[in-house]
């Protein structure tokens, strides 16, 4: 696993006495879309969270290209090619959606500014979705939009890893059909995708491999047909008398 | 061609606005004074306060340190060098300030802004009393009113000039997303802990340099006149009244709010600071986005309907 883009071994993170991450290890090879599932409150936005710098563990390594970036500033860890989505869509307000592009733009790791930067997010706004809409106020865009606008501003980052948390939840079936063929669109153009996700349809036909946790445990990993059939999954989701 | 049209009105105003003190009585080049002094005030509070929505209460700490140092260092040394060291030490104060409150938020920020001011008067009394023995310096320099005046029309073009770089620039739009999300601002690669003590030290630097040109309009000062934390408020007031969203809403905030201040304190000198204080809630309540918004939020409903 030294080719790995990302590693994670050994991660814990406690809240005062709850254990949120619990020795948790997992691996992304380049190009590979891992999906992470598990019940509510398992942990999985908190390891997003400590992949992201958002969140400091309290053991263990996040290695990304083999650098230690456990306890790094989040923006330091953005420069680096770490972009992510929020589980509770987080557009800027007060910007319009170019400018919201032009933010992830102006600070990644390109760090692009002016004529070129504003064509960039045209081009990252076509990209999503969003074709023509680059002056629109982000109070105007549907659940839908704001979501592709959160997106495009991760990928202005030009990150090599996107974790996404959740953002294919809440979408109807049309919305969820085209955000499929998106986040499949990013793989085929090389980008690795750490996604949390409960929407079955999509962990199915996006994920190379799935990790479940519970209760900030790894309990399950292997392809989405195998841990969705796995006992102790079902267990975690279902508790004991379905199992 | 419009920014060029801008810089020219801009250039034009000025030049009309620094013939004031050939004509204007006592009276006027004083209101005039008053009048500048807040502009420059609270558009230097609204470079950092309006995009980052950090509301600060530290106006007066600065403007005080300004004032002080001129007390301190007058007739020892030539005045450019006075402004400088008054310069160097609230643009210090910022830094340390700065780097160590701005992790917090809301309104934890405004309470510690608020004691920073009473902390750093309550320090220059302690000294004065305690080391110097005295409560209380004169000021002789040879610096009359329309001294006074062309320095703090010059200290406003120069605040105007930094808000209009800074907007244009990759700060800008940092502190803009700083001020909508601060945590998607670090998952962007925004450095926040830099991006917001530079604002916040500039801010102060303009804070400072307006204190040390006003010092001379005193003659006398203590540090109850010269960290007198009205002057926070006045300002906060103005900036709000005229709106923060806009480098140039602050002057409508200044102007009606420092004639009526006036008309106040003439008429009702023993009331005044009530009377503020009712002004003040009419003004958040009644127009939170500021004259500035109002008046854009009526045309945008105006061009709606027509």
């Amino acid at each position: 696993m030294s080719a790995a883009l990302l590693e994670v071994s050994g991660l814990t993170r406690r809240f005062g006495g709850l254990v949120a991450v619990d020795d948790m290890s997992l691996a992304l090879a380049p190009g590979e879309i891992l999906g992470l599932l598990g019940p509510n409150g398992s942990g999985k936005s908190t390891v997003l969270n400590l992949i992201s710098g958002a969140l400091s563990p309290d053991r263990g390594s996040i290695r990304l290209h083999g650098h230690e970036i456990a306890s790094t500033a989040p923006h330091r860890i953005a420069r680096l090619g770490v972009a992510r989505t929020f589980q509770l869509v987080r557009v800027l307000a007060s910007l319009n959606c170019r400018e919201n592009v032009l933010a992830g733009l102006a600070f990644g790791r390109d760090r692009l500014w002016g004529h070129a930067a504003e064509q960039r997010a045209d081009e990252l706004l076509a990209r999503v979705g969003l074709a023509g809409r680059a002056n629109t106020a982000t109070t105007e865009l549907t659940y839908i939009d704001q979501k592709r606008l959160e997106l495009a501003r991760a990928l202005a980052l030009d990150p090599q890893l996107l974790l996404l948390d959740e953002w294919l939840a809440g979408l109807n079936p049309t919305e969820l059909r085209q955000g499929i063929a998106l986040v499949r669109s990013l793989r085929g153009e090389g980008m690795t995708i750490l996604l949390v996700e409960h929407v079955m349809d999509a962990i199915r036909s996006l994920c190379d491999r799935c990790v479940v946790m519970n209760a900030g445990r790894k309990i399950a990993e292997g392809s989405p047909d195998a841990v969705l059939a796995d006992a102790e999954v079902i267990r975690a989701y279902l508790g004991d008398d379905d199992a | 061609m419009k920014p060029l049209l801008m810089l020219a009105a801009g250039a034009i105003a000025v030049a009309i606005l620094a013939t004031v003190p050939l004509y204007a009585n006592g009276y006027q080049l004083s209101l005039a004074i008053t009048l500048l002094n807040y502009t420059v005030l609270a558009t230097a509070w609204t470079l950092f306060s309006g995009p980052t929505r950090y509301v600060s209460l530290a106006t007066v700490a600065f403007f005080g340190i300004g004032a002080y140092t001129v007390a301190v260092l007058a007739e020892r040394m030539a005045w450019p060098w006075i402004l400088l060291i008054a310069l160097a030490v609230g643009v210090a104060v910022a830094l340390i300030v700065g780097l160590s409150t701005l992790r917090l938020s809301d309104v934890y920020f405004v309470i510690f802004t608020f004691g920073l001011a009473e902390l750093i008067r309550q320090i220059v009394t302690w000294y004065e009393v305690n080391v110097t023995r005295t409560l209380g310096r004169y000021i002789f320099v040879g610096i009359d009113a329309a001294d006074i005046y062309w320095q703090l029309l010059a200290l406003a073009v120069l605040v105007f000039a930094a808000g209009i770089l800074i907007r244009r620039s990759r700060l800008g739009l940092a502190l803009r997303v700083i001020g909508d999300d601060e945590t998607v601002a670090r998952h962007i690669g925004i450095n926040t802990t830099i991006a917001k003590v530079a604002l916040f030290a500039l801010s102060a630097a303009f804070m400072t340099l307006c204190g040390a040109v006003m010092a001379p309009r005193w003659t006398y000062i203590d540090p109850a006149i010269a960290f007198n934390p009205v002057i926070s408020f006045q300002v906060l007031i103005m900036a709000l009244l005229g709106g923060v969203h806009r480098l140039y809403g602050p002057l409508f905030g200044v102007v009606p709010l420092v004639l009526l201040f006036e008309f106040l304190l003439a008429r009702f000198p023993n009331h005044f600071s009530i009377l503020v204080g009712l002004a003040f809630m009419l003004i958040v309540y009644a127009i939170p986005q500021g004259i500035v918004g109002f008046v854009e939020r009526l045309l945008r409903r105006k061009g709606a309907a027509a």
